[in-house]
This record gives C-alpha cells, structure tokens and sequence, in this order.
C-alpha cells in the first residue's frame, strides 16, 4: 500500500481509489469493532460488515465470482448460523471481564509477538508495485467467474478435488457425532411418516340407520 | 405398494392440487357479502334487540311491576323500585335496564305477564356519553310508543307458536 | 449525463416496484376474499382500487413506537436492512431484450447472494426487538431460510447449466425457440421446486412459521408499527415479485412470446412489446402466491425441515445430474445447441 501511495501521490485520486481507501477504512474499523465490541452479537455484526466490504474491495479487483461467493456463503448463510448461536447464548458479560487485568500481561506478550511476527511477514518491504505487479485491467467481455471454473478444473483439478473431499469427510464426521440412537421409550413424531398418512387409513365413513329414518317419515 | 403409489401421489402433489381446486372453484363462485348499511339481512319478527315498555291502548302503561323480569335476568342488568299510586294499582317508579350487562337473552319478554316489556327490531343504535347505556322507564316508554306498531304487529305474527 | 440517466433508472425503478406492492397488497386481499365468496375491500375508490393509499397514509401517520428494553439502532437499521438487499437484486433483472439496469454475467449469483442477505434483517428486528415472540419468529425464519436456500441456488446451478450462462439475459435467450423450449419443461422438478423454495423463502403462506400469528403472534415484526413496518412489509412483496420474475425468466421464458414457433400465430401477436410477456408471466406467479395462501395450512416446523431437506436438496441433486447429462450428450430438442 505504502508504494502504491508513492505511484500516486502527485495526483488527485481517482474515484476507484477514494472508493477503495472507504471501504477499507470501514473494513478496518468494523473488523477493530468485532474484537472490541462487548456485546457479542455487536461483534458478529460487524463481522458481517467487515465481510460485506471486503467483498467490495475483491469487486475493484474485479474478482466478481469470489467477492459474490463470499457475500453468498459467508455473510448469507455462515454468518446466520453464527448469529444464531450467538443470539441464544445468554453471556454474562461482567462476569467474562472478571480475569481481564489477571491475564492481561500475557495476553499482551502473546500480542506483541503476533504483531512482530506479522510485521516481519507482511511488511510493507514485500509488497508494491516494484515486487508485485498492479493487476491487469481487463476487457468488457472477461469473465473472471469462466476464467476461475477453467483453472479450477484443469490446473487444480486434484487440489480441488482433495478439497472437496475433506469438506465431505468433515460432514459426515460432524453428523457421525451428532447423530444418535434414540432410545427405546422416547416417543417422538417422524413428521416424514406424518405427512404421508392419507385419510383413507384413518377416516371410515358408515353409512347409519339414522340417516335413512328421516326419508321413511 | 400402496405406499408407493401414496408416495408417488405426494411427489406430484396430487393433495395439494386437489385443494387449489377447491379454492379456485370458489374464486368464480357467488359473493354471498352483504353490503350492510346499503343491504341488510332480513331480521325476524322474534328479533332481539333493543327494549321497550309497551302502554295499553288507552294510553295506560302496562308494567304492574311484578319484577318477574327482574327476577328472571340472568344479567342482573333490570332494577325495578314501585309504589301504589293513587288508584290503587302498583306501578314502577323506576325501571332500569342496563344494557352494557344485557345480554339480550329475551327471559324479560318471556317472564312479562301483561307483555309490557319487549325486544325490538332495533339493533343500531350507540351512546355518546358514560351513563347512556341505563335504559331508564322514560326512554324505554318512548321507544314503546314511537314503535308500537311494528311491535304489534310482530308479536301478532308470533303469536300462534306461543 | 449517463449518471444522471442511470440514476433516474434506479428511481423509476424503485418507485415501479413500490407502487406493484402497493397493488400486490390490494390484489391479495381481493383474490383472497373472493376465494372465501367475500368481495374484499370495495370502500376507497371505485371498487377499492385506491385502499393501497388509504393504507399507507396510515402507516405513514402511525407513530413508531421503540419498546423499552430494545436496541435502539438496531430496532431502526433492521427494517432498512430487509428491504434493502428486496431492491438491490431488481438491479439484475431483464425486462426485455436488453432493457436491463446493470448486464452483469454473474448475474443469478448476485440475486441468490442478495437473497440471502435479506434474512438479516428479520434476524435482527427479533434479536433487537427484546421480545420472545420476536426472537422466535427471527430464529424460525433464520433457520427456514438458510435451508431453503440451498435447495433454491441447487434448481438457479441447474438453470445455469442448461443455459450455459449466470446471465438472465442469456438464460432467457437460450430458451428461445417455443413454448416446449422454455426450460419449464426439461428442468420442471428443479423449477416446482425453485418456486415452493421462493414461497418459503419469502416467509410466505404455508411456510409463514416465522410470523405464525396463532402462535408467536406476529413472529419477528410484533414490536413494530407505522413507516418501520411499512417497510418489512414493502421487503416481503418486493422479495416475492423479484421471486415471480425470476421464475418467469428462469423457467417459462420470460419476455418471450409464447406463441413463438407457431406459424402464422406468431405473426400476429408480434406487435406485443416483451415487456408485457414477462408481466404476464410473472402476474401468473404472484397470483399462484395468493392462491397457495387462500387455500393452504400451515406447515408445522419439522415438516418443514424435512422439506427441504430430506425431499427437495436430494431431488434437485438427483436431477442437477440428470440435466448435466442431457447437456453433455446434446439431448435433442432443448440442448442441441441447433
């Protein structure tokens, strides 16, 4: 980011850029906002925004599939079953704070070698237009979604595959864990036998005396 | 296989079809709505609405007030105070209904021996203030007199089912 | 120039669709009413035609009442938050041929990612609401729409493979042909299906367990009154007229004419603009909306559940290859490619 200011800082911004430097401060701040805020469903909203405008910022690159994919699974669906749970807890918040000063000086230490660790690896000395080249702009006509299903599956076809494979295993592990026998004297509904009883096997229509007596008088 | 064919049948929501059917026949079906301060239903001569005191036709109220109707008010809604007037006869000094408790059951017309107290045709009729809804001797003779007529007429009506 | 012509698109836009719930909510009432041998509302208006206004005027003159225990911000940005993404999605949609507000080539994607973002705000107008009626209607919507959800994008997977494209305006033109060319008929599983999934997606009757009123009263919207819930109201139709369009340009061809292909037929219905078609069509769609809501109870909620999971993501996974074969042996008459 540091070169990037260093191409353009004679130059007025152009509107791509102003619209960059606004939806990453608001992903800065509201990702800042999930860590801090105290009231846990706070949190995972600004979660969503954070994503919300990280996907935004994957549009400018012109990385529409992946910005809509993270909009569809992560904010649309992931991050509703978060909210879910988070909604049910019941958090006793003064009670979480009671360790803070206890912990605090680890915690800080722990901190602080992240952010060594971090500054080392993502240092502004790796990145640039000088190491990384600017992406390229593209014609009307490309399709970034046509140009990701090609490569996924020709170049990475088997990472692709082994992925997909993981995530089933993880499934049928998640439901291996969960799912359980009931026991023999639990009475409970199967709503798909339910739905399937027809009147016929429960509704048995008699034709009675009393019906008739009406037309005999 | 029956389930099958049952299974099948829910597949291609024959059920729910069957249902849209139904409803949908009723889309084209007559409106039977009744546009009420235009058209109104036709009301019986047994209607039970609002009440009244009837008078004899020589002008002379019938109320000998024997409190048959105040006794047999599952509402309590009748209060009923007499004296003896000056001819003799027992006469009501006051008789109140009071029509937030009325539950127009129809026992007061039934009880009425002389059939002084009677339910009319009427049914729209409001209050504007608190205390309005006390039927008081005054107004129920009022109705009586302004609609003696259909009263009559009504309980004439009725009169060879009683 | 173009911004300013684009911007006055959005507007009219808008305002077209605000003013189709306005009559949607009219023709719901009507059409329900004369399923029950009732008139309905035939006071404002010759024969009721402006209750719509009546209506609104008094939603607008209604106060908004914030209950005490709410989260303030949240109670407000909540009705915002599900109309928003009802309207974001009509951006995508093609009227007719070309007359579209932004041709975007992931097009089916953006609407199932709009579509899915639109429970946020029925999850937070319960959470924030501070109401236990309003939390459970939230959870049961939360839950019916995130499992509807993949069931509707598995029958949008298998329009897209027969189409070829995630354009709608491709999608359509890749019907071209006849009525028998409509993908209704190849895809009719996955296209019942993409419609029973949009009535539950949009909260609608027989799935309307999130509003429920004979049990949590009126689900997640109990604590709201006036403008705030004018809008969940407007997010609720709009979200079904986008589901009606969408099937009408997915599965029955959408500004296409349905006697293309017949001779002579054809001819003389050519001087009918596209536009009408797809109207049609999508009227045919919302009415069915009304209709199910006349004629069906209820579900129950693990029937629901059971729906959608255990009856419709197989179906369409079953068909999704089934048509993937079709595609890749041409079958003729509808993937031939001519």
């Amino acid at each position: 980011m540091h070169g990037y200011m260093h191409v353009t800082n004679n130059r007025i911004m152009s509107a791509e850029q102003i619209i960059f430097y606004i939806f990453a401060s608001i992903l800065t701040l509201s990702a800042l906002g999930v860590i801090t805020a105290r009231n846990p469903v706070h949190a995972v909203l600004l979660l969503v925004l954070a994503f919300f405008t990280s996907a935004a910022l994957w549009l400018l690159l012109e990385a529409e599939f992946l910005a809509i994919t993270l909009v569809l699974v992560y904010v649309g669906a992931v991050m509703v079953l978060f909210l879910f749970v988070v909604m049910m807890l019941d958090i006793n918040i003064t009670r979480m704070r009671e360790g803070f000063a206890r912990y605090l000086p680890l915690g800080m230490l722990v901190a602080l070698v992240i952010a060594f660790e971090m500054a080392l690896v993502l240092g502004p000395q790796h990145f640039g237009l000088e190491r990384v080249p600017a992406p390229m702009r593209h014609t009307a006509g490309y399709s970034n979604t046509a140009e990701l299903g090609s490569v996924l599956y020709t170049v990475y076809l088997y990472p692709f595959e082994i992925a997909a494979a993981i995530l089933l295993v993880a499934i049928v592990a998640a439901i291996a864990l969960t799912l359980r026998k009931r026991t023999q004297n639990t009475r409970y509904q199967n709503p798909g036998e339910q739905v399937l009883v027809r009147r016929e096997d429960r509704v048995r229509i008699v034709k009675m005396l009393s019906e008739q007596e009406g037309k005999r008088s | 296989m029956n389930k099958v064919a049952n299974y099948i049948k829910s597949l291609f929501l024959w059920e729910l079809i069957l249902g849209l059917k139904l409803t949908g026949r009723y889309f084209f079906a007559k409106k039977i709505t009744v546009q009420y301060p235009e058209e109104k239903t036709p009301l019986s001569p047994r209607f039970r609405g609002l009440h009244a005191l009837r008078r004899y036709p020589n002008g002379e109220e019938r109320c000998i007030a024997c409190k048959l109707c105040e006794a047999v008010c599952p509402a309590v809604a009748i209060t009923i105070e007499s004296e003896q007037r000056a001819d003799g006869t027992r006469r009501t000094t006051r008789y109140d209904i009071d029509l937030f408790k009325c539950i127009y059951c129809g026992f007061c017309e039934e009880s009425c021996p002389v059939d002084s107290i009677v339910e009319t045709r009427i049914f729209e009729y409001h209050f504007e203030k608190r205390g309005d809804n006390v039927m008081t001797k005054d107004k129920l003779l009022e109705i009586g007199d302004r609609y003696e007529k259909q009263i009559a007429a009504d309980r004439a009506q009725d009169a060879p089912f009683r | 120039m173009k911004l300013l012509l684009q911007l006055a698109a959005i507007v009219g836009l808008s305002v077209a669709i605000a003013l189709s719930v306005a009559f949607l909510t009219l023709a719901e009432r009507k059409v329900i009413g004369y399923m029950q041998a009732r008139i309905g509302p035939n006071r404002v208006g010759p024969r009721g035609l402006f209750q719509p206004f009546a209506d609104l005027l008094k939603l607008v003159m209604k106060e908004i009442i914030i209950p005490s225990g709410a989260n303030r911000g949240l109670f407000i940005i909540a009705p915002i938050l599900a109309l928003a993404p009802a309207l974001a999605a009509w951006a995508v949609i093609p009227f007719d041929d070309g007359l579209v507000l932004a041709d975007v080539n992931a097009g089916l994607l953006y609407i199932l990612a709009m579509t899915s973002i639109g429970v946020y705000g029925i999850i937070i107008a319960g959470w924030a609401s501070n109401s236990k009626y309003a939390f459970l209607g939230a959870l049961r919507s939360a839950a019916q729409i995130v499992s509807y959800e993949i069931a509707m994008g598995f029958a949008l997977v298998g329009v897209l493979i027969a189409a070829g494209s995630m354009n709608l305006g491709d999608i359509v033109r890749a019907q071209e042909g006849s009525v028998m060319h409509w993908f209704w008929l190849p895809l009719l599983p996955l296209f019942l299906i993409y419609f029973i999934s949009g009535v539950a997606e949009t909260n609608r009757a027989p799935f309307d367990v999130a509003e429920g009123e004979s049990e949590i009263v009126a689900g997640f919207h109990v604590e709201y009154s006036g403008m705030a819930f004018a809008l969940f109201f407007l997010a609720e139709y709009a979200s079904m007229i986008l589901i009606s369009i969408l099937a009408a340009l997915m599965f029955l061809g959408g500004w296409l004419s349905p006697f293309q292909g017949i001779p002579f037929v054809q001819d003389w219905f050519a001087w009918v603009p596209g536009i009408v078609w797809l109207l049609a069509k999508t009227s045919f769609f919302l009415f069915l909306f009304l209709w199910f809501r006349a004629t069906f109870p209820r579900y129950r909620y693990d029937q629901i559940m059971r729906l959608g999971w255990k009856v419709f993501i197989p179906i369409t996974i079953v068909w999704l290859l089934a048509v993937g074969l079709a595609v890749i042996y041409e079958l003729p008459w509808w993937f031939d490619h001519e």
